[in-house]
């Protein structure tokens, strides 16, 4: 009797209930992830330090010259100068995410293969992202439009990276067509 | 076909270590080819070069070409071939160009041809370094030249090797056998892969005597565009650079540099930055002297070493250091302008060098019909690599491991073994894919700290500069001032022409083995020395504490500014067609020697002017709304000509088309030569239009792209219009022929359509001012 009423009594227990975890939750080439640490914390840093996705390159402090650049809800930003509190919630799209899970190649990427629109390499991600956000808003940019451009590339590639471009507009065109 | 950099890959990690006995083959006197039977039956050719005791000829004499075991081919038994790329690639497309001309020889099929990137070859040779690639330097334009002179044999050998092997199972003369993309054909039709015989390959006896390399007639790959073998692994953000190695235990490093390089640490206090969070330890760094090879000077700087960059970052926003100036904390641009101005102006000024006197430039000056002179003044430049200074250091008891962007890795591990005073071979230095170089890579500052920082925190260390420090501690490329006089008779011909340069020199602080080309800031062979009876070039050694270095196409980039500009002033004074003036000044074709050997052929320098004339239409240049500009040059036996039409809206300049030939002998790689020849356009275009440092007090006034605004795409042309000249010459290297005559054709350009005459660089500011 008296040994089932001890049993009717819940038992105390140590475990405290989980709390809700805290950090920055955003989408990074279609995963989740959580940033614990800094919330000051560069997006640039984060993907380089953290993830050790290494193709957004540092280019400077301020995010000049484009190397840096990555898509932010699909818009083109400097990963330098976006702290992890502002990316929270958002989809952050890097250079190691535009080919398809297979392999395949973007017909951006692919576009510049085949112009050879690559000097030393280092800066081409940066170009890459800058061209695939301004065919997300020109589908058929003219020169006009490319001249827009922010990278920058002491190789000079630029006039490669031109042709890479309205290659890529034609391709993704017969894609769809 | 594919590039594996896995950033590691040394001899043993291909096998290498396996091996069994080393049998020397017997060719040429100072190369020796070697075959490895390697494992699992793979066929692995080297190139041993002039061991000291195999030839007659005194070890000092053959300078460091003291070569080891060479650049090499394996072939798997399931027929992949692996080739190494031996000089580091800083966007010269060598690892694309090298590997192909041994594929070439070796009849691979390209798709099956994997180029791995080799690190520093370096034995141990009683002490001494033993470089057993040969040639591993980037960006220098002898790359292309060097594997031609022996990389060839590497893929020879193994063809031959396989046609032997195949002979013997097929019961056929080798002679009567082809190879073929990777097969070996007999005449009945009758054909093995070279997977298949590699194995029975590597076990034939090598031939004593050297293996002759293909007639042009066979080439398959060499004279066939190719696209860089890197190009999927940039696009995909997988190809790492030095700046993304790491180890697991890694601190990260950045560094808070003295303003002055020359300058010293007066008071510091670190407490701040160590209480950052992350901040693992703060260290002074002061180096030296002596540390880096010829006195090359190292600034002195704090070191925050942190768990990650951000710590680091924000660690060193909280030093609170003051920095004492050295000497140079005394110079300004504007004094050490005025100072070469005294010099090229000042009739009784020695100069430093008298870098060539033909003729009596002073006694035909005097019975001449017409004289014109002019000043040009070129600024400050940095090196602005899209990759700044880091390196990736592992200081163990008895190693170091080293990821370092460099174009010389065997400088990098002069500056490694001086701080750890390790054997030769303990040293690994690993390059990857390098991002620009342009000449700073050829100094190791950064290694230096790297090693240093390695030491001290005992653990591997990932070293960062920012922008800022990459700006603000280059080896810079001097400003320059030249005067320049000729004098004409009354047949409109050039008969004097007395040249005047006062810069700072690159290599006044440092030991430069080849001095026969970079005695001074001047090419003794430039146009148009050879071409004028009464020719003198005197430089003059402008006298600063500035760090100065090595930078893309010097000096031929500041002197064909100057000489190519003043080419079209004389046209001018002439009020002719600087076409003609160029024409008659170069005079008939024929070959001229060079003081540095080898020798001008004016055939193709005038080959190269005709075909840019041509496209762009040069017989338009007096009718046409737009101005047209030519120039041309020679560096070592290859021949560049650009012409530029610009036009102009109010101050605003169009370069609306921009047409380049150029000369290098036989094209490896033609889509590697037009992106380096284009790029090369574009990056002299860029630093022509807009770009100057600064000096205040010592300190560079620019330390970002806001103040050194490189060209963006809507200031450059659409297209660069690229000619090759066919040839069946050795080829030469490109890396900067297109560097020299951009800004010249341009500015010509600029003065045909705005009568504005730019004397002085960056253009668009000059511009704006005359306007």
């Amino acid at each position: 009797m008296a040994q089932a009423q001890a049993l009717a009594t819940h038992p105390t227990s140590n475990i405290t209930p989980e709390k809700v975890r805290e950090g920055i939750e955003l989408e990074i080439n279609g995963r989740q992830f959580r940033h614990t640490g800094d919330a000051d914390m560069p997006l640039l840093w984060y993907l380089r330090d953290v993830l050790r996705l290494t193709g957004t390159k540092y280019g400077g402090e301020h995010g000049l010259g484009g190397a840096d650049l990555v898509l932010v809800n699909n818009k083109a930003v400097s990963a330098i100068t976006l702290p992890m509190h502002q990316v929270s919630g958002k989809k952050v799209t890097t250079v190691e995410g535009l080919a398809a899970v297979d392999g395949k190649l973007h017909p951006l990427q692919q576009a510049f293969v085949d112009e050879d629109a690559i000097g030393c390499g280092y800066c081409t991600p940066g170009w890459l992202i800058a061209s695939l956000d301004l065919l997300n808003r020109h589908p058929h940019p003219g020169d006009n439009e490319i001249e827009q451009l922010p990278n920058l590339c002491r190789c000079g590639c630029q006039t490669r990276v031109r042709r890479a471009i309205k290659r890529a507009a034609a391709a993704i065109d017969g894609g769809r067509a | 076909m594919s590039h594996r950099h896995d950033d590691n890959v040394t001899l043993n990690d291909i096998g290498l270590n396996d091996i069994g006995p080393v049998r020397p083959a017997l060719p040429s006197r100072r190369r020796f080819l070697q075959v490895l039977a390697g494992t699992a039956g793979a066929l692995i050719v080297g190139i041993r070069l002039a061991e000291a005791t195999d030839v007659p000829v005194p070890p000092a004499l053959l300078g460091d070409t003291l070569y080891g075991l060479g650049a090499y081919v394996r072939i798997d038994a399931d027929g992949n071939v692996l080739i190494g790329a031996r000089d580091p690639d800083t966007g010269t497309g060598t690892a694309t160009a090298l590997p192909r001309i041994i594929a070439d020889e070796l009849d691979a099929d390209w798709a099956r041809v994997s180029v791995v990137q080799l690190g520093l070859g370096v034995e141990n040779g009683n002490g001494e370094p033993r470089w057993i690639y040969g040639h591993q330097t980037g960006g220098l334009g002898d790359s292309i030249p060097a594997a031609w002179n022996d990389l060839r044999q590497a893929g020879a050998l193994a063809r031959w090797l396989l046609m032997q092997a195949a002979a013997r199972r097929l019961g056929v003369p080798a002679d009567r056998l082809r190879t073929q993309a990777g097969w070996v054909i007999a005449p009945d039709g009758r054909r093995f892969d070279y997977g298949s015989l590699a194995d029975a390959a590597s076990k034939v006896a090598p031939p004593q005597n050297a293996v002759p390399v293909k007639t042009p007639d066979r080439y398959t790959l060499i004279g066939q565009p190719a696209g860089d073998v890197d190009a999927r692994a940039i696009v995909t953000g997988q190809a790492a650079f030095a700046i993304d190695s790491t180890y697991g235990d890694t601190l990260v490093a950045v560094l808070l540099h003295c303003p002055w390089a020359d300058g010293s640490l007066v008071s510091k206090d670190f407490t701040d930055a160590e209480a950052v969070k992350g901040v693992v330890k703060v260290v002074e760094l002061k180096p030296e002297p002596g540390l880096l090879p010829g006195d090359t000077v190292l600034a002195p700087s704090v070191a925050v070493l942190a768990e990650d960059t951000w710590s680091a970052l924000q660690g060193r926003a909280k030093l609170k250091l003051e920095w004492k100036a050295g000497p140079s904390g005394g110079e300004n641009s504007a004094a050490l302008e005025q100072q070469a101005n005294d010099l090229v102006n000042d009739k009784n000024a020695v100069p430093s060098t008298r870098v060539r006197n033909d003729g009596d430039v002073d006694a035909a000056g005097k019975k001449a019909a017409r004289r014109v002179e002019a000043v040009y003044v070129q600024p400050w430049l940095a090196h602005a690599t899209a990759e700044p200074m880091n390196c990736l250091a592992r200081v163990d008891k008895e190693r170091a491991t080293l990821v370092v962007p460099t174009q010389a890795p065997q400088h990098a591990w002069a500056v490694v073994q001086r701080l750890t005073g390790f054997k030769p071979d303990q040293i690994d230095i690993r390059v990857p894919r390098v991002g620009g170089g342009y000449g700073r890579r050829l100094d190791h500052d950064f290694v230096a700290e790297a090693v240093m920082l390695a030491k001290l925190a005992d653990k591997p260390v990932r070293l960062l500069w920012t922008r800022e420090e990459d700006f603000g501690h280059d080896y810079y490329r001097s400003s320059s001032v030249h005067k320049l006089s000729a004098t004409l008779d009354r047949k409109r011909q050039i008969v004097s022409w007395d040249q005047r340069m006062a810069s700072a020199s690159a290599l006044a602080q440092r030991h430069v083995p080849d001095s026969r080309l970079w005695t001074s800031e001047v090419d003794a062979n430039q146009l148009p020395a050879g071409l004028v009876p009464n020719y003198r070039s005197d430089w003059y050694s402008l006298q600063s504490a500035i760090p100065r270095g090595p930078h893309r196409g010097m000096p031929h980039v500041s002197n064909a500014f100057a000489v190519e500009s003043f080419v079209d002033e004389i046209a001018h004074a002439l009020k002719e067609d600087p076409l003609t003036t160029r024409l008659r000044l170069i005079g008939e074709p024929r070959t001229i020697p060079l003081q540095s050997g080898g020798s001008l052929d004016t055939g193709r320098l005038i080959n190269v002017l005709k075909l840019v004339a041509d496209r762009i239409e040069w017989k338009n240049w007096l009718r046409t709304v737009n101005g047209l500009g030519i120039a041309c040059w020679h560096i070592n036996g290859t021949y560049v000509a650009h012409a530029v039409e610009a036009s102009m809206q109010g101050e605003k300049l169009n370069i609306e088309r921009v047409v380049c030939a150029v000369d290098v002998g036989r094209v490896i790689n033609p889509t590697g030569l037009e992106g380096q020849v284009a790029g090369a356009t574009l990056d002299a275009l860029s630093s022509a239009l807009n770009l100057a440092i600064t000096f205040k007090d010592g300190q560079p006034q620019q330390r970002s792209y806001k103040d050194y605004p490189l060209a963006t795409l809507a200031q450059l042309p659409d297209n660069v219009e690229v000619i090759t000249v066919p040839s069946d010459r050795d080829p030469a290297g490109a890396s900067f022929l297109a560097m020299p005559t951009a800004a010249p054709a341009l500015a010509n350009a600029v003065f045909r359509v705005s009568a504005v005459r730019v004397r002085r660089l960056p253009l668009m500011k000059e511009l704006r001012r005359l306007l």
